[in-house]
């Protein structure tokens, strides 16, 4: 610890902090434009100059850039140092275009504020006009490079943190300039639109786009909260004017570090839309009309009383929300166990990650993600596979490419030249289906080159003898898994399996990333497995930056997990079928959960089928678009007997509910959502819900109190009281600790001790089931192989700019302009044999359905393979999947593997075999 | 076999563009001719300083010192010198026109005061054979430094020479590499600093030019000294002749075992690599160098962390000048003491300089520490041009300010020189007279950083831009007394304020001029008046009728044209049209055109 004298007070800092980190922790501002939170000194506004006795030169210092040290006595508002300040900023104005009274950022610019507060009104040393013209290109925001003061902070922001490498400097003195790429429009730049830059523009240079967000300059309100997307768990502060969110403004919450993605910064329109359902909504002669919430609750009190008694509990079911809080998610599950008595809950992580919970429950004894998102900057390599990270988890993609700039090692395994693909030390370009061999043949050369870590091995794990038999074949040398053998299962050659095992299992910590691309398979639980026995063998678990990484897809998915909107589950991963879990559970609700696991998903929608489900209650999934095989899924929802719908708007899976219930989104309530890394954070309400909407949780509240279990206190901070106390994981967890910051679970309570600091990284002394479990699994090849008449694999999965079925990021009109239409990514071979040139409309047929795309034709597949977004219901990838091909034990669908063929389309044609659009439409 | 003759061509960059390398393959082709190729061998070594006089050629053993020597020389040097044994007298330097006798080379009033200590080598050997450089105690300061020093003698030697960074600052290089050499971390790098970008230096450039062994032997022994085994030498890439010179260092040492693995069997290994610069002045500066040499813009980044902590790519490293290095290999060499006699208390050793501007003898000099500048300028330099009055010496370049007459008598230190307002620098000397204007120089330096500033900071960027427009104003005649005020406001803050020392100086030339030059701006701004007649908007021409003689000269070089006149009869300028470019002036022989 060092002390120094700051402005006549004394203050004791650590050793390394600089003279403006010291003033901040006395309380002492000290003006800044380059400086940013999270990277290192810049030195280039010079405003942060302060006076510090006995300093060379001139007797001033940057604050920014000046190491504390041992008696040092700073002056940080002396009538020089102020000075200085006032001809520093009056330099700055004199550039900057101080078009104050036009200008949207006034109120906001810190320039503006500055030199009020210095006293710099006008310019006595000469003005300099510039004359660039304003870049409009981009949907997103603007650039004015007259008000550009150079402060460099975009340039940092894109290069430093969200490692873009965008933006540059230009020119030399006066020609100096921030430029795109080769000074190219920022429309026509690589940009990734992130808008970064413009958060952290101090002044007028980067605004977002008046007419795309109208009122962003007139910010009243500012709430702290938890993006509504990916599970990444970003925090951010919506903006807010009136009962309108007008803008985003990144946080320096533990995911994010301070940056956003183009979802988190952009797509909020989808908030206040016209679009949104305002009153609930219930069929009437064929046609949804407005009710009154009375009417709508009546309604469907009946109806499920009376499928109860028709059908017994079992013939309800209930899909719930990854995107909804822990509480509403919690209260979901409670109201179908409790109020109806089946266990036929579930949700959408069943289409994702519901093989690593299986898979992993069986090696490891837990599913979530090891580590920490941080961790990911202690590690030495990093395995990404089965994850098209920059895409699906932009801030977690930024964070791997700043690790690989730092020097950390890369290796990706994925069908595709993703992007991170592009500075990987090895891009293992694998085919579809071939996870299991790949995984098999890196484990077989760890053995076989003697780098396993016997101690690891002896001490953390059992069944090593027989997996390791297991990989030489069981006796027989043919059936070794070699990586010779795997070579032409995988498309890639033997040597680069090799690099990749040696590279994986060598590095001091090695994390590994995965996602869909391993999960979603008709034997994804084993690929899980087979990546958790590399793991295993390799040590590369339970330390800083060694971990296993399941990837969530949504903002909530971890805790609609956590809170058991599964079928098997109870709160905090207890099976139902543990008497001692539902007798625990019991006591809180008053009433026992049922003993017999429900139904999964996948599962419902088969019953549905066959006209079983009396009663379906769906709150804010859409799985008439993102279901396998939705011609069926759409046929499933059609039979049920009572559908309700509880969303945002009226999906196109609500369009076929017999009752629509509006719902609010995640700026419009309190609560929780837990990340990918278990980390729960607290959700803030910033605007009220439009016309009648409600929050899913009062919704709910309501619904126990018509079935006998009312709630004491509806508030979300007491039903979180309630998971606490029902849910072991979180049962130190409370909203004034998480007011705070979030907690990564496990995070028990102590008794006499309740601070526990939850858990930044999981085994580091034993796995949850004690000691990790090798599985052999075999390798099988993909359900639906590509043969004569459906030469093709599709592989599907998700683009950066848009978000599952596009209900709310199709509201954003910039999002659209950028990737509003369905693409099929080709390759160029594949597109020559079949006289398709970028641009054409293609037909994409599968033995399910066909569909019309865009040819977007470069080296991002293989040959024979082709890749479709989700998003699109207009060229909906779920007309071609296969939900005949499920996984045994997660019952997840192949989605990642689906033969068809293509060919070139005529014009103007569309998507056949859609099944029927909806009753309401 | 000895050679009859030895003849020395001056391969400097000052020569060579003066048909230097003609001379050189000439006087070969001239001795083959003559039938006289095994009776001489034609060198071409390093600057021999006297720029002014150039190109040189030296012959010995007689110690012929010949000057402005054309190709057409070269026949008559072999006939009469080395075939005859006579010296080509019109060749030999003389004292003046009138005289013609031979003055030794030892006697010449330019090399009278000098004293070559990094220049040792200099004119004396071939640069491009190492075996030269061998012979003149090359690469015995990196025997000595491998095997019988340690690292911490080494240290402790360079500590008792007392030498200081030649970059400018003049911190202590024994400290720098201390620091380096107790930085944690196992990678460390030797960087040499040759991007030199003073208008008017060219110090560096020559040492390379002409002794490049001694920058290469100096780097290997910084290596070893700190731990390191990389080493880069950042080079402007319009020093052509420097780089090709280096690379052929940098080869034949590799070839002799100095580069490369297990030094001389030592088991140390150590290896140097050439980079570029892309002629930015401001990557000279250490931190923008380390910046450029990551293939990064190259801007300055603020200090601390110093290089010797976090250099390049955050490794501890030494980051010397060329003159800084060039001075450890003789230090190795011949010891800390010999060096330390030199120079004075606090700046030991000597210092080059590169003498330009309105002066005799311009070229490349080297003086002990402590020699006045009127030594310099008068001594060495011969005064100042056609008996014109001296006005100043800048020193130090962009970064430096203006040193009057009554400042001549201060010895050169490091200290004396910041103490005048000025400062060392890399060892530009630019000789100002009479015929001068400071608001001019003062302007051209400003336009030099305006150009030069990298844009990162904003004092810098901002305020040279603000302080140029300002002396453009004061040099087209529209300045007021307040400009001054707000030249002095601007430039102060700049110095106070900017992140690193071309903006931090930046102001120097000008503050330096309107304190001692005062008049001179105060002339421009109520006078509208430029003495020196060099700002053009503020100049008249006129033609004087009386000495006139109507020859119509001036009005043929006129490119307006706007000078009228019977042919014998006065000619007149049409002072509406005139675009004042002198060409009148220069043309007229009778002197009748005149500035006002």
């Amino acid at each position: 610890m060092v002390t120094l004298t700051i402005d006549n007070d004394s203050s004791t800092v650590p050793e390394g902090s600089t003279v403006l980190q010291a003033a901040k922790a006395l309380g002492i501002a000290i003006p800044t434009l380059c400086w940013l939170e999270g990277l290192g000194p810049y030195g280039g506004c010079r405003l942060c100059l302060v006076e510090v006795e006995g300093a060379s030169r001139s007797g001033f210092l940057a604050a920014c850039s000046t190491p504390v040290a041992e008696g040092m006595v700073v002056r940080t508002s002396s009538p020089a140092v102020r000075q200085l300040r006032a001809e520093v900023l009056e330099m700055i104005l004199s550039t900057h275009h101080a078009d104050c009274f036009n200008c949207r950022k006034n109120g906001a610019c810190d320039l503006l504020d500055y030199c009020r507060e210095y006293g710099v009104t006008k310019i006595e040393t000469g003005r300099e006009t510039r004359h660039h013209r304003p870049d409009t290109s981009h949907p997103f925001y603007n650039v004015d490079r007259n008000k550009c003061i150079l402060c460099g902070r975009c340039v940092r922001v894109c290069n430093d943190l969200q490692a873009s490498h965008v933006l540059d400097i230009a020119g030399r003195g006066q020609t100096a300039h921030v430029m795109a790429d080769h000074d190219d429009r920022m429309g026509d730049s690589t940009c990734v639109s992130c808008g970064n830059c413009v958060s952290y523009c101090p002044v007028g240079a980067l605004l977002p786009k008046p007419k795309v967000f109208p009122g962003e300059h007139l910010v009243q309100g500012r709430t702290r909260t938890v993006c509504g997307y990916c599970g990444v768990g970003c925090e951010l502060d919506l903006l807010t004017r009136g009962n309108a969110v007008v803008g985003v403004q990144p946080a320096h919450g533990p995911a994010n570090e301070g940056i956003l993605c183009v979802k988190g910064k952009f797509a909020f329109q989808f908030i206040g839309h016209p679009d949104r359902l305002t009153a609930p909504l219930l069929r009437k002669d064929g046609q949804l009309v407005p009710v009154t919430w009375d009417e709508a609750l009546d309604e469907f009190e009946k109806r499920l009383r009376a499928a109860i008694a028709k059908g017994g509990p079992d013939s309800v079911a209930g899909l719930s929300s990854a995107r909804c809080t822990n509480e509403e998610n919690y209260l979901f599950q409670k109201f179908l166990r409790a109020a109806v008595g089946t266990n036929n809950i579930d949700h959408c992580a069943r289409l994702c990650h519901s093989s690593s919970v299986t898979g992993l429950s069986k090696t490891l004894g837990s599913a979530a993600m090891s580590g920490a998102i941080a961790d990911l900057d202690l590690a030495d390599l990093i395995f990404v596979t089965g994850s098209n990270t920059t895409e699906t988890h932009p801030v977690i993609g930024s964070r791997i490419k700043r690790a690989v700039e730092r020097g950390a090692r890369l290796i990706v395994a994925d069908p595709r030249k993703i992007e991170l693909a592009g500075i990987a030390d090895l891009h293992l370009r694998i085919n579809p289906g071939s996870n299991i061999a790949l995984f098999n043949a890196m484990a077989f050369t760890i053995i076989e080159e003697g780098l396993v870590p016997q101690a690891f091995i002896e001490a953390r794990t059992e069944g090593y003898a027989a997996f390791a038999a297991f990989l030489a074949g069981s006796g027989d040398p043919a059936h070794a898994w070699s990586p010779e053998r795997a070579a032409p299962i995988c498309g890639v050659e033997a040597a680069d399996i090799r690099k990749a095992a040696r590279l994986y299992a060598t590095s001091k910590a090695a994390s590994v990333c995965y996602a869909m691309g391993v999960t979603q398979y008709h034997n994804g639980t084993n690929g899980v497995v087979a990546l958790s026995n590399l793991a295993l063998l390799a040590g590369q678990l339970g330390r800083p930056g060694a971990s296993l990484n399941p990837l969530r897809g949504q903002n909530n998915v971890q805790g609609a997990c956590d809170m058991g909107a599964l079928p098997d589950v109870l709160p905090g991963y207890r099976k139902v079928a543990d008497p001692a879990a539902r007798a625990a559970v019991g006591k809180v609700w008053g009433v026992e959960p049922p003993e017999k696991p429900g139904m999964t998903a996948t599962e419902i929608v088969e019953e549905a089928l066959e006209g079983q489900i009396g009663f379906l209650y769906v709150m804010g999934e859409n799985g008439a678009i993102s279901d396998p095989d939705i011609t069926k899924s759409m046929k499933a929802f059609e039979k049920v007997g009572f559908l309700v719908v509880q969303d945002l708007f009226l999906t196109e899976t609500a369009a076929l509910a017999d009752l629509v219930l509006p719902a609010a989104c995640f700026a419009e309530k309190e609560g929780s959502f837990a990340n990918t890394e278990r980390r729960v954070q607290r959700v803030r309400k910033a605007v009220e819900a439009p016309g009648k909407a409600r929050t899913d949780l009062s919704i709910l509240a309501d619904l126990l109190g018509r079935f006998g279990l009312p709630l004491a206190d509806a508030s979300a901070e007491a039903v979180f009281r309630e998971i606490a106390a029902v849910t072991p994981i979180y049962s130190g967890m409370s909203w004034p600790r998480l007011e705070k910051q979030g907690l990564q679970w496990p995070c028990p309570a102590h008794p006499g001790d309740p601070a526990h600091p939850g858990t930044t990284r999981l085994y580091t002394e034993s796995f949850s089931r004690g000691r990790g479990l090798f599985i052999p699994v075999e390798w099988e090849a993909v359900a639906e192989p590509a043969d004569r008449e459906y030469p093709f694999l599709l592989t599907t999965g998700r683009l950066l700019y848009q978000y599952h079925t596009r209900t709310m990021t199709g509201k954003s009109p910039g999002i659209e302009r950028l990737a509003g239409k369905a693409r099929v990514e080709i390759s160029l071979r594949s597109a020559q044999d079949a006289g398709i040139e970028e641009g054409d409309p293609v037909r994409i047929t599968s033995r399910r359905g066909s569909i019309v795309a865009e040819a977007k034709v470069s080296d991002r597949t293989g040959d024979g393979v082709v890749f479709l977004p989700f998003h699109f219901a207009e060229a909906a990838a779920n007309l071609l999947t296969s939900s005949d091909a499920t996984d045994p034990e997660s019952r997840i669908p192949e989605f990642k593997a689906t033969a068809v063929r293509i060919e070139k389309a005529g014009p103007g044609t569309a998507a056949v075999g859609a099944g029927k659009a909806g009753k309401g439409r | 076999m000895a050679y009859k003759n030895y003849i020395l061509v001056c391969g400097g960059t000052g020569c060579e563009s003066s048909r230097g390398d003609e001379i050189f393959r000439t006087l070969i082709k001239e001795a083959e001719l003559q039938g006289v190729k095994n009776d001489v061998q034609v060198v071409k070594t390093g600057c021999f300083g006297f720029c002014e006089k150039g190109p040189i050629v030296k012959v010995l053993p007689q110690e012929s010192f010949y000057v402005e020597v054309k190709p057409e020389d070269a026949k008559e040097i072999i006939a009469e010198q080395v075939i005859k044994g006579r010296e080509v007298k019109r060749l030999l330097y003389k004292k003046d026109q009138a005289s013609s006798d031979k003055v030794k080379i030892e006697d010449i009033d330019f090399y009278q005061k000098q004293f070559r200590v990094v220049l040792r080598n200099c004119g004396v050997i071939n640069p491009e054979n190492i075996d030269e450089y061998i012979a003149r105690e090359g690469y015995t300061g990196l025997e000595r430094a491998l095997f019988k020093f340690s690292p911490d003698e080494v240290v402790e030697e360079l500590k008792k020479s007392g030498l200081r960074g030649r970059g400018g600052a003049g911190f202590p290089t024994w400290l720098k590499w201390d620091l380096t050499r107790k930085a944690p971390g196992d990678v460390k790098y030797v960087v040499c600093n040759a991007d030199e970008g003073d208008p008017g230096a060219y110090m560096n450039r020559s040492t390379i030019e002409g002794d490049p062994h001694s920058i290469v032997e100096s780097m290997i022994i910084c290596g070893r000294t700190i731990g390191a085994h990389e080493g880069y030498i950042y080079i402007r890439a319009e020093y052509p002749l420097a780089i090709e010179r280096l690379k052929i260092a940098i080869r034949q040492a590799r070839e002799y075992g100095l580069l490369g693995k297990d030094i001389l069997g030592s088991g140390y290994d150590f290896d140097l690599d050439i980079r570029l610069g892309a002629g930015a002045f401001v990557c000279g500066e250490e931190t923008a160098l380390l910046q450029s040499l990551e293939g990064k813009r190259g801007m300055p980044v603020p200090k601390p962390p110093f290089p010797a902590i976090k250099g390049l790519w955050q490794k501890p490293t030494v980051i010397n000048n060329v003159e800084t290095f060039a001075n450890i290999s003789v230090i190795m060499a011949k010891g800390a003491e010999w060096f330390a006699k030199i120079g004075t208390e606090k700046s030991k050793g000597t210092k080059t300089f590169a003498l330009t501007g309105k002066i005799n003898n311009s070229g490349l000099v080297e003086v002990p520490m402590g020699t006045t500048l009127r030594e310099i300028v008068f001594d060495i330099g011969g005064g100042i041009r056609n008996g014109k009055k001296f006005k100043g010496v800048q020193t130090g370049g962009p970064s430096g300010g203006i040193i009057t007459e009554e400042s001549l008598d201060q010895p050169i230190t490091y200290e004396s020189l910041t103490a005048l307002g000025s400062m060392m620098g890399s060892g530009g000397m630019i000789i100002m007279d009479e015929d001068d204007c400071v608001v001019d120089i003062a302007k051209f330096y400003m336009a030099f950083c305006v150009d030069e500033s990298c844009g990162k900071c904003a004092p810098c960027r901002i305020g040279t831009k603000q302080m140029h427009d300002i002396l453009e104003k004061i040099s087209n005649g529209n300045g007021v007394e307040e400009d001054l005020a707000k030249l002095e406001k601007i430039g102060k803050a700049m110095t106070k304020a900017s992140l690193c020392m071309l903006g931090g100086s930046a102001a120097n030339p000008t503050l330096s001029t309107i304190k001692h030059f005062r008049e001179d701006y105060m002339e421009h701004i109520r006078d509208h008046k430029c003495r020196a007649g060099k700002c053009k908007s503020l100049v008249v021409y006129e033609i004087d009728a009386a000495k006139c003689i109507g020859c119509g000269i001036c009005a043929r070089r006129c490119p307006v044209p706007c000078i009228t006149g019977e042919k014998k009869q006065p000619h007149v300028i049409d002072r509406a049209r005139c675009i004042k470019c002198g060409e009148c002036f220069t043309a007229c022989k009778f002197g009748a055109v005149v500035k006002k």
